[in-house]
Parts: C-alpha cells; sequence; structure tokens
C-alpha cells in the first residue's frame, strides 16, 4: 500500500500486521518477565464503526433503525456526531492508514482477533475494551438516538464480541447519560451480565453529572458492586475550544478539560459522600490535571466551604478515594510525576491503561521502567488495583502468587 | 543470498556468517543490501546482534541507526520518511502558515509519531535525545553496516 507523503510522494509500506508493528513491545514482555504479572490494561479500543451493520440491527426503535440503517449507504451522513481531527499524524502514525489492509483469519471477530495480537504482543492479560467514534455519543443532538445507538452498542458487545474473547475482554457500558431513565434501564438490563464490569459516561458532554435525576443511576451500579468510569476525549467545537488552531492543542487541552469539568462537579457536590462504596475512575486524561485540580479546589475549598456543605474532608481527599487511568502519562518531569503518584495515592489509585490502537497509547514499560516505583507499586498499577476492583482472576499460578502477595487477589 | 526473518517475522536480506567481517577493533560488518538496488529514499532494517539497525539512503548517501525510538522502544526507522514541517514568518512576525522543508528529511517512528533528523539521527522535538547512529561502509557494491 502508498501511503501518501510530503508533495504527493508516494511511501510503500507493508500491509499491516499488529503482532510485527508490536514487535518490540513483545521483547519488553519478555525481557520484564510480564507472565508473573497479571497486567490489566483498563483502557483500550475498538472501531466499532466498522461493524455498524452488525450493531444497528439491535436498535430497538423500528423507524430510527431503518433511518440508521438507510444512512449507512455510502457517501451518507454520519450516524454519530464525527469530530474534525488528524490523529493519524498526516500518516506519520501507520496503523490509522494501513488498519483496513490487516488480514484476520475468517470464522472469528476481526475486533477479537486485533484485540489479541496487541494483547499478546504487550503481554497484558485482560484489556477494558471501548469504543472510539461512540466517545462523541455525548454530543447526539437527539437524546433517543443516544439512547438506541448505546443499547445497540450494548447489546452487540455483550451477546457477540465478548462470549467470543473467552474472558480476556471485559467492559463498561456506554451509559446515554442525558437520558436518567434510560441509562437506568441499561444498568438493570445489562448490569449481570458476563463481562461487564460497570458502566462508562463519554465525558465529551456538559450536562451536569450531579443532577438529582442521575442518582437513580449511581445508586443502581453501587449496589450492584459494578463501577463508574468517566472516558474523557477531545472536541474542537466546544467554544472555549474554538480559538484554538491546532490539532495538538485541542487534544491536549480537551481529554483533561472534560474529566476537569465532571470530576469538579462530582467532588463539590458530595458524590464521594452520596455513593462511597461506588468505585469511580478517570479515564484518559493523564495525570498532571490530577495535582493541579487536587490544588485548585482545597484551596476554594478552604475559604467557601459553605458551597460544598456535603463535603466532610477536603476536596483533594475525595479525589484520593477514586481511580485514574495512566495513559497518556505525562512522562516529561520524573520528580513531578513522582509528586503526582503521590498526591494521588498511586499505588492504590493508578490503573494501567494502554489506549491501544490510539496514536499516543501506552505500553506497560511506561509504568514498570519507573525508576521512583517500588515492586508492589508496580504490580498494584499494572494489574492489582484493577483486579482487585473488578475482581479479574489469575491466568497463571505466578500471577495468582504476586496476587496474594500485593493483597490484589479476591477472585477465585 | 536468502531472505531471513528477524525478531519480528519481518524479512531482511542476509549473507552467510562466513560474510560477515570482523575487524580489529572486533566490530562487525553486517550486509545491508546491494547498493546498486538500494535505491534513493529507502531503507532496509538489519539484525546485527541482538539489536535491528535501520539503514536509509537519502539523497546518495546511507545513514544508520538503532530501530529503537528513544520513547517507548517502537521500531523508530520503519515508518514514513517525511520533510520536516515548518512555519514560516513574514519580517513582522505575521505567520505565513506551514510548509514542508526542501531541504530537512525526518523519518518517523509509527508508533507514537517521534520525529528523527535524516542526517543526525536527533529527534526534532528535543535534540538532546539522539538514536545511536552506525557506520555504513560500501565495498565495491556491497552495503555493511558496522556494529
Amino acid at each position: 500500500m502508498d501511503l501518501i507523503a510530503d508533495r504527493g510522494r508516494r511511501v510503500t509500506v507493508e500491509e499491516l500486521n499488529t503482532s510485527k508493528l508490536l514487535a518490540h513491545a513483545a521483547e519488553q514482555a519478555r525481557d520484564r518477565k510480564y507472565e508473573d504479572m497479571l497486567i490489566v490494561d483498563c483502557d483500550a479500543h475498538h472501531y466499532e464503526n466498522e461493524n455498524f451493520n452488525e450493531i444497528l440491527p439491535f436498535m430497538e426503535n423500528d423507524v430510527l433503525r431503518q433511518l440508521t440503517m438507510s444512512g449507512r449507504a455510502k457517501g451518507r451522513h454520519s450516524i454519530v456526531p464525527a469530530q474534525v481531527g488528524y490523529q493519524d499524524m498526516g500518516g506519520r502514525v501507520t496503523r490509522y492508514p494501513l488498519r483496513m489492509t490487516e488480514k484476520t483469519e475468517p470464522g472469528k471477530l476481526r475486533d477479537v482477533q486485533l484485540g489479541e495480537r496487541w494483547m499478546d504482543a504487550m503481554g497484558v492479560d485482560y484489556s477494558c475494551l471501548f469504543p472510539t467514534g461512540m466517545l462523541n455519543v455525548g454530543l447526539h443532538p437527539q437524546k433517543e438516538m443516544e439512547v438506541e445507538l448505546c443499547w445497540a452498542y450494548n447489546r452487540w458487545l455483550t451477546e457477540v464480541v465478548l462470549p467470543e474473547n473467552h474472558g480476556r475482554f471485559y467492559t463498561q457500558l456506554a451509559l446515554p447519560l442525558s437520558d436518567p431513565e434510560a441509562s437506568l434501564r441499561q444498568v438493570e438490563t445489562f448490569g449481570g451480565r458476563k463481562g461487564v464490569t460497570g458502566f462508562m459516561v463519554t465525558t465529551v458532554r456538559t450536562i451536569p453529572v450531579h443532577d438529582n435525576a442521575l442518582m437513580k443511576v449511581y445508586r443502581a451500579i453501587e449496589e450492584r458492586g459494578l463501577s463508574l468510569a468517566f472516558h474523557s476525549g477531545p472536541n474542537w467545537g466546544e467554544p472555549v475550544f474554538k480559538g484554538l488552531n491546532r490539532f495538538i492543542s485541542v487534544h491536549a487541552l480537551g481529554f483533561s478539560f472534560y474529566n476537569i469539568l465532571h470530576c469538579t462537579n462530582w467532588v463539590i457536590n458530595g458524590m464521594g459522600e452520596r455513593f462511597p462504596k461506588l468505585p469511580v475512575i478517570w479515564i484518559e486524561s493523564g495525570l498532571a490535571w490530577i495535582p493541579f485540580l487536587m490544588q485548585r479546589l482545597d484551596h476554594e475549598y478552604m475559604m467557601r466551604p459553605s458551597e460544598a456543605p456535603l463535603l466532610k474532608k477536603k476536596p483533594s481527599d475525595y479525589m484520593r478515594d477514586m481511580f485514574y487511568s495512566t495513559q497518556p502519562m505525562e512522562i516529561q518531569d520524573m520528580e513531578a510525576l513522582e509528586t503526582t503518584f503521590r498526591m494521588m495515592n498511586a499505588e492504590t489509585q493508578l490503573m494501567y491503561a494502554s489506549d491501544y490502537p490510539h496514536w499516543d497509547f501506552d505500553l506497560p514499560s511506561t509504568i514498570y521502567d519507573l525508576p521512583f516505583l517500588s515492586e508492589k507499586a508496580k504490580h498494584n498499577i499494572l494489574g492489582g488495583n484493577a483486579a482487585r476492583t473488578f475482581k479479574l482472576a489469575p491466568r497463571n499460578e505466578a500471577q495468582k502468587a504476586n496476587l496474594i502477595k500485593y493483597g490484589n487477589y479476591t477472585a477465585g | 543470498m536468502a531472505w531471513l526473518p528477524v525478531g519480528s517475522g519481518r524479512l531482511v536480506r542476509k549473507r552467510p556468517k562466513a560474510q560477515v567481517r570482523e575487524g580489529l577493533t572486533k566490530m562487525a560488518e553486517q550486509f545491508v543490501g546491494r547498493a546498486s538496488e538500494f535505491t534513493d529514499g529507502t531503507r532496509q532494517i538489519v539484525k546485527v546482534g541482538d539489536t535491528e539497525v535501520g539503514v536509509f539512503r537519502h539523497e546518495g548517501n546511507f545513514y544508520a541507526y538503532s530501530n529503537y525510538c528513544l520513547h517507548q522502544g517502537g521500531p523508530a526507522c520503519e515508518g514514513l520518511t517525511i520533510a520536516k514541517v515548518e512555519e514560516h514568518l513574514r519580517e513582522d512576525k505575521t505567520s505565513m502558515g506551514l510548509y514542508f522543508s526542501e531541504k530537512d528529511m525526518n523519518f518517523v517512528c509509527p508508533w507514537h509519531g517521534y520525529e528523527y533528523d535524516m542526517k543526525s539521527g536527533e529527534c526534532i522535538s528535543d535534540r538532546k535525545l539522539k538514536l545511536k547512529n552506525y557506520q555504513v561502509v560500501t565495498k565495491g557494491d556491497d552495503v555493511y553496516v558496522v556494529a
């Protein structure tokens, strides 16, 4: 296949093979003996838009289903709000333009095969599978379409994808948060299905997560012993970002911005007091925003406690009760990173995430090689914290021994 | 001449062991390919001992660098080769926009887009970071990398 480089020059590149592309990751996994430690990737993705022909028939409403399936014809409009963006960097990140050239075996879901390739290469035992395009579903102008798309995706994922993966994929299913009643129904319907460890709010949206109408949703999730994730993303259309002229700027700010927005509402409105047993995970915002927000909220709270009367401790203490995914981890100033880890109690609150196959993915070595981490912290962050939270079983005896050694063994 | 797999299963041309030469300094010369077949703008990845080296031919010259990206260890030499992007300014400091450089060429790690200067191996985002470079020698039509 030819990739277009500068001035129209074409560069011939072989077809994509994920195992070959990640050969160096496999070397790292062997060198570091990852097979002895349970590694959980709490944020990996597939391109569900390539499966819409299989997903959309699960929509319940006849008219909306016909509307979206009819719109699948070539040249018709997108059914999920699309973003302007250049994730592939003009083809520099070759797995984007080459993705469709990768060959998979017939008879088994392509997304499952691709997922197992990158998991095996990286030394990952379990991956939490999230969609890609549907991370924008919160921007859909039609509430009922958001509900239907989440419903269809959640059915397809739990009825078709997860059963083919022999338990190595798990998920936190997308919630149509714009409709609290529909969100509750989806929790009640899908919450008990195999591989479902919780639910996920796509945070590229601005509705208040502390709205009274949503309390029954969070309560239902908490009562089932499940978790709640907030997965962020960029949005060039957000009014405050319209002045940015480069994708790097929108991407750098957007992923942190939406989680800062919703985490602020979550903390200041005392959600940690209302749902103390609900594990909450903030995903794909990096880590640098965490000490920033802790300091900002604590500083203001000391002067204005009357505006956050549900709080019984500082905002940062509630933030330390919650979980965070590692990626994209800002490994630029090692002392700043060490301080961040200390401030968030990373040893018990941080969970490794790759975000593969997206352009800024992180390998397990980004955690394993950190010079300031203890062995316990490495085991916890790379998989122990997730195993404890999501009740994931070890895949061999060495992993079991390490989970027990570090207090993370919960699945018998 | 055989096509042999390197670690990742990629195929590279490799000469029989007898033709891997060792000098007085114990530096081995690993055969890369025929210069006449090594067209400008192309690259070869060769396995040298336990490591991988990317050999480029650019504007008639050979450049060889470690194939391990300084970021997360990706295959630094296996991605796109693309001109450096520049932003040109007028004298009054207003921007004229983005342009591809007419003289500076980069190669890009396909994992995350780290860009390296073809002629120096420096990471263009932070020139203190530099890929290990290797000497390339030609003997007749044969191209060797010294490692």
